[in-house]
């Protein structure tokens, strides 16, 4: 929704838009007032000396955040294709018909999506070597990441199921299709293809987790960024620098993955949630924003 | 065995940390929130952008640079608090974003009829706010806002990195001071998971309570 919000107001008159007119001015030098006064204690702490923010540019610094860049996008590559065929498996168990395959799968999903991920990756860099196996230290990032996004992409496959019309299966079931059958031909493939946008949004959580790679050394971006900083004291500049990356990229991911729901819900397929002619859709589960935040 | 429950009293003391933190961030979070939905959802322009601008920043950073750089930067700049009070500020910052989204999906949600139906009975704009939209909105809004709180709960566990001796930062310490992983993840997992449910188990009553039976 770009425009404005048409739920709340009504078009406004002569004397809402002179109004209207009058807090936009208000608010642009409010806005400015703030940037001038950052930018005032910046400067008095001597943060915006040119050298501090040029040094960024030097082809050796590049090439090291650069590589951190790198790192991050392997993490996060490595995750995604090894918690995609968890979180499948985890929900397919949790839907099936076996009470004690989906109690397993119930009591995994709500403990890794319920203790945080540094908890996790602590567990895999302090306790699990004394158990006598040591993990090396890019596998003591990505198997906790896994196992918690692995649980969380287990409820988007599951509400991908749910939001599927139950006609489908009905339908399934009236050809003489048995339970598997349904759920493996018919209703699995269809929900998958709902998740798809919610699928690329969590993209941007996986690269957000692999940030904790700072945990155990990991040489991802944040990681860089911190031994650069540590290196130089350019804090607030390194810190600002992958600031801008991370959210560059991210920002790229969710657009593509609005872009993908956008589609989705011009072009519905069989099976799919039934399209809203005002586009005000109310919130699901499906939602890439609502279903998980962090 | 005496180890174990002296681990229980500091585990007992984070698990207060976090719960201080998580209901300080979400105070502040709802808060900013809700002055954020208000300037997306206004008619003017300069507010609505700076409400988009703020809330596409906050929801592509990761929390940890965030953090980082509240923590580790802004005293270079002259700016500093003390660790607690900068965790709880930069939770509440970051998750204001995703509390904002929460609050304008519900707001959306409410079809658009209803506000034309009100200003067509002659109600002001406070009125139709206040007795239509507004209850309305709150419905779709529970489910998604207690998602930001668990979402704090479990991002307050990133003190640990920064310093905050919150209940992760204690069962690092924990763990490599004593040679007992097992109980001390496993009391602290216990802490988090409870925390979590509840949280899940009273916004389903809540929803519940207010869902239309019709």
């Amino acid at each position: 929704m770009s425009g404005v919000n048409r739920v709340l107001f009504d078009a406004p008159g002569p004397r809402a838009r002179r109004r209207i007119a009058v807090a936009s001015v208000v608010s642009v030098l409010v806005m400015a007032g703030v940037v001038v006064l950052g930018l005032v204690q910046f400067g008095r702490n001597g943060q915006l000396v040119a050298a501090k923010w040029t040094y960024f540019t030097q082809a050796p610094i590049l090439r090291f955040l650069l590589s951190g860049i790198g790192t991050t996008g392997e993490v996060a590559a490595v995750c995604a294709v090894l918690a995609l065929p968890l979180g499948a498996v985890l929900a397919l168990g949790r839907m099936s018909d076996s009470r004690v395959l989906t109690a397993v799968c119930v009591v995994f999903i709500e403990f890794f999506r319920s203790v945080p991920l540094l908890m996790v990756i602590y567990i895999f860099l302090l306790a699990v070597p004394k158990s006598g196996y040591t993990f090396p230290v890019f596998w003591q990032l990505v198997i906790p990441i896994v196992l918690c996004s692995g649980a969380v992409l287990a409820e988007v496959f599951r509400a991908g199921v749910m939001a599927l019309d139950s006609g489908q299966s009905e339908a399934a079931y009236a050809l003489g299709m048995k339970r598997r059958q349904v759920m493996w031909i018919v209703v699995f493939p269809q929900a998958i293809r709902l998740v798809v946008p919610t699928l690329v949004s969590q993209l941007v959580s996986l690269l957000k987790d692999s940030t904790l790679g700072y945990a155990v050394s990991v040489a991802e971006l944040l990681n860089q960024a911190k031994d650069l900083s540590s290196y130089t004291h350019y804090f607030i500049q390194s810190y600002t620098v992958v600031a801008v990356v991370y959210i560059l990229v991210n920002a790229a991911i969710s657009q593509f993955a609005h872009a993908l729901e956008r589609r989705a819900r011009r072009k519905p397929r069989a099976g799919g949630v039934v399209p809203d002619p005002d586009g005000t859709r109310p919130a699901t589960e499906l939602d890439s924003e609502t279903l998980r935040v962090a | 065995m005496s180890e174990i429950l002296k681990h229980i009293g500091v585990l007992v003391g984070g698990l207060g940390v976090t719960v201080e933190l998580s209901l300080l961030g979400f105070v502040g979070a709802a808060v900013l929130g809700i002055a954020l939905t208000i300037m997306r959802v206004s008619p003017v322009t300069p507010l609505r952008a700076f409400g988009t601008l703020y809330v596409e920043v906050f929801r592509n950073i990761p929390l940890l640079v965030f953090l980082f750089l509240f923590v580790f930067g802004l005293p270079d700049a002259g700016i500093s608090f003390p660790l607690f009070t900068s965790e709880a500020i930069c939770l509440a910052m970051y998750f204001a974003a995703f509390a904002c989204e929460a609050m304008r999906g519900g707001i959306n949600a409410v079809p658009v009829g209803q506000a034309e139906a009100a200003r067509a009975l002659g109600m002001t704009f406070t009125q139709s706010l206040r007795l239509i939209i507004l209850p309305q909105a709150f419905r779709t809004m529970v489910q998604p806002l207690a998602n930001v709180l668990i979402g704090i709960v479990l991002g307050s566990s990133l003190g640990a990195a920064v310093g905050v001796s919150e209940l992760t930062g204690r069962v690092q310490i924990l763990e490599l001071q004593y040679d007992e992983p097992l109980p001390t993840v496993g009391l602290a997992a216990l802490g988090y998971v409870v925390i979590t449910l509840t949280i899940a188990l009273v916004a389903g009553r809540v929803q519940k309570r207010m869902a239309v039976r019709r």
